[in-house]
């Protein structure tokens, strides 16, 4: 019994999309096992069926040898399957051990026994080395710990099996090491992992074999030591990928954006920016590095006028925008490009042409007098869908919701650069995307800074923030680490800044 | 001052207690992530129910006839409820608009069927509950008088249910799984507990315990059907938000409407209370409730996911 | 004509047909003939010249709850305060009314303006709520109902008490009330009064706001999305607290052209129950001005025929109450029905 779980010819469909067509995937027993593919490709799918968070309509799962139906996670759990979901599955005001349990609480008769729990958690802890207390409020931890209670969870269940979905998202490059070496642990205590990832590099260090999905089909499995990183992304991708853009010489002008000694706090009653000053001048990319939460968001929101700022300014070409509504910086051509497209950056539910004129209905030619010229309205988002390569069923009047995730995109950033602005803040453009709409953006976002345009930069993708920035910020704790120069810094470096070395220290 | 205090509680508590239960009801179904609005009509459901049944057996089986009542009307509003359930757990329907269309329902479908029987709509018990004093504990000093003298036994039955509950919550594992329904249903969800099923549970819950409210008013200090409940619905509501979802909270949120509300009704009665003029008094429940919900804006620990239907598909 | 059956439009028949069906099933239980029953009733509302009228007149006051509903609605704000607003309103109304003798032309003017003020204002307490405090309007709604109740309960008898009864006001007089002459005798002798052609300009006003002027673009977006509302720089609490006025106001109107229209004087202890059924009409007409007004005269039709029915059968009057809201429960629920087909059949299944 080589493979203690096979998956043979899955097939699962979902309205209007065929998630996973005839897939195929072995694990063997004591190996890492790389799941790639890109955003939508279908892995979460596969290892949801695997965890029994769905069932397939065809195809056959054998766990050491013999055939099982998973209908529920607690049949996966049986079986000794369990999964680290990439979106933690962790109530915030439990603590930690009420969390591991819950589902399969130790009782005294009908009381919930805690403190039975705790001490087994506790001994898991120690054994994997996992440095978890288990009376810790969820809320209350850092995400990498998080991450470890999700860990434990498995454990917990005594799972043999363990599924990561894309663990290492919300970890700093020294983080990243760290949860290696985790798994390096559990692979010796014995247990085997699938890994789902769509970073080659991580595969290369950590992974013995991997197979590869793209649009829902099996590609093919190889063995990682004799596959390179551009023959797993021409796999993944399909055709021959460029890693880097295409820049001219970097040439700054004057600082566009000022930020001085900017504190901001935070929905936790917590100072989430630390006196930060920094500036972007036109015609550069300032790239902002930082493991999530570590501050950005916060001062994004007070940059763009959705938070107030405690203390510190904030100037636009000069101007003091710190008490500026957000229309007044709109105006003062401020745009946009939000992380969280559906939540922020369009209003599903109203056409693309009514979302293209979020920022201008007010003004003429949009209207006049109150009143909306739908004309105007409609040539315009034409215009914009046009020079954006925005695609959509049934044109402008379509509604939003049935764009796909990279044509949505496209669309804000569209709608954003057709206003001419002199600042761009790009957070997380590329998220969820597809390698070709990925390369559009970050195609566009270059353009912009070729022509003159001041645009800042915040993404939790290194390898964005490395390839696209002239000059480098890193943020950690609400503070600033420090500027550097893109091309004299390694990613190393900026991977011990974003933990809160200083360069010079030592971590 | 203290004779006022005296002879006002007995109602305070009269008042409370149907207030009270259909509370815990809402804070069991809110705990799962369920916000139901129609706790109104759920009691109104448990008032003619009660008062069907009553005023169908006290004639040959007086004593027992109330108690059938109650449970009658505890399973009528547990049935009832199945509507809201069925539409915002399997449908996922909007929830305040569901809870709304029952509250529609019953109200009217419960007249309708009253005119029926009885021709004006009203369906009179003659029966109540008697009150009676407890036996040992209402000789003690000043809280004898106070709380053991002259109660309904269904009080007692309501504070026996508040601390079931409070254990319930706090210390069982179907509480632990309810509260994880409620603030993060994927995380329930993905470590094998059936949200569908624990929010059906729920809301059953919350039905139960409305109806057995609304009977409870019919036999301590109605006495007659009359086809609404004057808004207590809505007011257990206000009190689960004012009491932040604890059931200790809610206690006191729903001590302190009764009281309120049983001031303003015996106003007139008491010299002191009598130089104020009546529409302050009657809309001092009111005005307070909004009062205090501005000033718990701010710390409002509402179960994360209440009000958002749970859809398994989306992740 | 694709438009008018479009998808919104067959949910919408779906839900009163199973409304019906529901109306037929307890006319049974009860031991009637539901055609007969359901004969009488429509019967009841059209028979006669006289009864159109009535059902105009019965139907005007929805149509303006169920438009205050539906506008609140779209903002993403539930107005269940709209009987509250309407009796605020009819108490204003009626206040001006009874305090003033100006010619009629002018009184009214003042009287609706007043109803419309009073909506307004009591729209404006939740609106301000929910915006500055984010307190659930659902439950400040309801607190601003109960308000309203005590407030014309106390105010009527002391103010304005009724020649005969304490529990009602005074009459107005003609010149104070929206009926008028020609209407009335156009149609025989029934309420119908000058509401009806306020009512039917709210609905076009109401329209052209929501579709065609930037406010009603702020107002959508708003309640479509309020994040991507504000990071387009859109002031959503000014929105929510405009919204709620505008609701509040023609919850006003629709008191106005209840109790100085429809009726002659207003009656304490009562919450009028056309607030709650603009939940119905506008949920019923899909939160848009004319489906609201369809929906409205539907209603007004049931509630109008259902005195007719009462004599002639046996079937109690609640029965046209009860078609109603189990129609909204069928509204609410049926899109999601039609939506998730699927899903629901293997739900069902999963609860066990």
């Amino acid at each position: 019994m080589e493979y203690i779980v096979e998956m043979l010819n899955i097939r699962k469909e979902f309205p209007g999309v065929v998630a996973n067509d005839d897939i195929s995937l072995r694990l063997k027993h004591g190996e890492i096992h790389a799941l790639l593919g890109e955003n939508g490709a279908g892995k979460s799918t596969l290892m949801s069926i695997l965890f029994g968070l769905y069932r397939p309509d065809r195809g056959k799962i054998k766990v050491r040898g013999k055939i099982v139906d998973i209908a529920n996670p607690n049949v996966a759990n049986r079986l000794g399957i369990g999964m680290v979901h990439q979106h933690f599955k962790l109530v915030h005001n439990f603590t930690v051990t009420e969390n591991i349990m819950l589902g399969m609480e130790m009782k005294k008769g009908i009381v919930v026994d805690t403190k039975s729990a705790a001490v087994k958690v506790r001994e898991l802890s120690e054994r994997y080395g996992l440095n978890v207390d288990p009376y810790a409020k969820i809320e209350d931890i850092s995400v990498g710990m998080q991450q470890r209670v999700e860990i434990m969870k498995m454990l917990y269940r005594d799972a043999e099996v363990l599924i990561f979905d894309e663990p290492t998202s919300v970890l700093t490059p020294q983080e990243v090491q760290e949860l290696m070496h985790i798994m390096r642990n559990l692979i010796a205590e014995g247990k085997s992992i699938i890994l789902i990832t769509h970073k080659l590099k991580e595969i290369k260090a950590i992974a013995d074999r991997c197979t590869v999905i793209r649009r829902g089909r099996l590609i093919g499995t190889v063995e990682v030591a004799s596959a390179s990183e551009a023959k797993l992304a021409e796999m993944m991708v399909g055709r021959q990928v460029s890693f880097g853009v295409q820049k001219k010489e970097c040439m700054p002008g004057d600082v566009v954006l000022e930020i001085e000694n900017l504190s901001v706090m935070s929905s936790r009653k917590v100072m989430g920016v630390k006196g930060i000053s920094l500036e972007v001048r036109s015609g550069e990319i300032l790239g902002l590095a930082g493991v999530e939460g570590n501050g950005q968001a916060e001062l994004v929101e007070a940059v763009t006028g959705m938070r107030k700022a405690e203390f510190g300014r904030i100037l636009l070409n000069g101007v003091d925008i710190t008490n500026m509504t957000v229309r007044d910086r709109i105006k003062s051509k401020m745009a946009y490009i939000p992380e969280d497209r559906h939540k922020h950056g369009l209003i599903l539910d109203y056409s693309v042409a009514d979302n293209m004129i979020m920022k201008l209905y007010y003004s003429q030619p949009f209207s006049r007098n109150g009143i909306l010229n739908g004309d105007a309205i409609r040539k315009h988002a034409e215009k914009v869908m046009d020079q954006f390569d925005v695609r959509s069923g049934k044109g402008p009047a379509a509604a939003a919701r049935s764009l796909s995730g990279g044509n949505q995109q496209k669309a804000i950033v569209g709608r954003e650069i057709d206003g001419d602005p002199e600042l761009l803040i790009a957070v997380q453009p590329t998220r969820g995307l597809d390698v070709g709409a990925i390369e559009y953006i970050h195609r566009r976002i270059a353009e912009q800074r070729d022509s003159g345009k001041a645009v800042l930069l915040i993404s939790l993708e290194l390898d964005e923030i490395l390839n696209l920035s002239d000059r480098i910020a890193i943020i950690n704790g609400g503070e600033l680490i420090d500027i550097v120069d893109a091309r004299s810094v390694s990613e190393n470096e900026v991977g011990l800044m974003m933990a809160g070395v200083k360069r010079g220290e030592t971590a | 001052m203290w004779t006022i205090i005296a002879q006002v509680f007995p109602y305070a508590i009269a008042f409370t207690v149907p207030l009270l239960i259909t509370a815990l009801g809402g804070l069991y179904s809110e705990r799962s992530g369920v916000v139901n609005i129609g706790l109104e009509g759920l009691m109104v459901v448990g008032f003619f129910t009660g008062a069907l049944v009553i005023s169908k057996l006290e004639l040959t089986i007086p004593d027992t006839a109330i108690w059938l009542g109650l449970l009658a009307a505890l399973a009528a509003g547990a049935l009832f409820s199945l509507l809201h359930a069925f539409a915002c757990v399997s449908l996922n329907a909007n929830q305040v608009i569901s809870g709304t269309a029952i509250n529609m329902i019953a109200g009217a479908l419960t007249v309708f069927l009253a005119r029926n029987m009885t021709g004006s709509g009203n369906i009179l018990i003659i029966h109540g509950l008697v009150r009676r004093s407890v036996p040992v504990l209402s000789k003690i000093p000043v809280a004898g008088k106070l709380f053991f003298t002259q109660t309904y036994a269904t009080t007692w039955l309501v504070l026996a249910i508040l601390i079931v509950s409070w254990f319930v919550l706090y210390r069982t594992s179907f509480g632990l799984r309810l509260r994880a329904c409620g603030e993060h249903p994927q995380a329930a969800d993905s470590a094998g507990i059936n949200v569908y099923r624990m929010r059906y549970v729920a809301v059953m819950v919350s039905g139960a315990f409305a109806g057995l409210g609304g009977a409870i008013i019919l036999v301590t200090y109605s006495g007659e059907f009359t086809g609404t409940v004057s808004g207590l619905g809505f007011l257990a509501l206000a009190a689960l938000i004012f009491g932040q979802w604890k059931p200790l909270g809610v206690l006191g949120a729903t001590f302190f409407f009764g009281f309120a509300s049983t001031i303003a009704n015996v106003s007139q009665v008491i010299p002191a209370l009598s130089g104020i003029p009546g529409i302050l008094l009657k809309n001092f429940p009111y005005i307070v409730t909004l009062v205090v919900l501005v000033l718990s804006s701010k710390y409002s620990q509402a179960p994360r996911a209440a009000g958002e239907p749970y859809d398994k598909a989306k992740r | 004509m694709k438009r008018f059956f479009s998808k919104s439009f067959v949910m919408a028949l779906m839900a009163v047909v199973l409304g019906l069906l529901a109306g037929a099933v307890l006319m049974l239980v009860i031991g009637s003939n539901p055609a007969s029953g359901y004969m009488y009733l429509f019967r009841g509302g059209l028979m006669s010249i006289e009864r159109v009228g009535n059902t105009l007149a019965t139907a005007t006051p929805l149509i303006l709850t169920g438009l205050s509903v539906a506008f609140a609605f779209r903002t993403g704000l539930f107005n269940i305060g709209a009987a509250g607003q309407m009796l605020i309103g009819g108490l204003c109304a009626t206040a001006v009314g009874l305090t003033f003798a100006l010619p009629k032309p002018v009184l009214l003017t003042l009287m609706v303006a007043a109803a419309v003020l009073g909506g307004a204002l009591w729209g404006l307490v939740p609106g301000l709520l929910k915006a500055k405090f984010n307190v659930h309007e659902v439950v400040a709604t309801i607190m601003m109902n109960w308000i309203s109740y005590w407030t014309v309960y106390y105010v009527v008898p002391a103010y304005f008490k009724g020649a005969y009864l304490e529990t009602e006001s005074r009459k107005i007089s003609d010149a104070a009330s929206l009926k008028t002459e020609w209407l009335t005798g156009m149609f025989g002798g029934s309420y119908i009064n000058l509401g009806l052609f306020l009512a039917v300009v709210a609905v076009i006003v109401i329209a052209f706001i929501i579709d065609r002027t930037t406010f009603g673009y702020e107002l959508k977006a708003v309640g479509l999305n309020r994040h991507a509302a504000e990071y387009a720089g859109i002031k959503a609490d000014r929105s929510i607290v405009m919204s709620m006025m505008i609701a509040g106001a023609l919850a006003g109107l629709g008191g106005a052209t209840f109790y100085v229209g429809y009726a002659s004087n207003i009656q304490i202890g009562v919450l009028p129950t056309q607030g709650f059924d603009g939940i119905a009409v506008a949920l019923l007409g899909g939160n848009s001005p004319w489906g609201v007004f369809g929906a409205a005269l539907f209603f007004g039709l049931l509630h109008s025929g259902k005195g007719f029915m009462n004599a002639m059968t046996r079937i109690p009057p609640e029965i046209a109450d009860t078609i109603i809201a189990t129609i909204i429960y069928f509204s609410a629920t049926s899109i999601l029905v039609e939506r998730n087909w699927d899903r629901l059949k293997r739900k069902v299944g999963g609860v066990k």
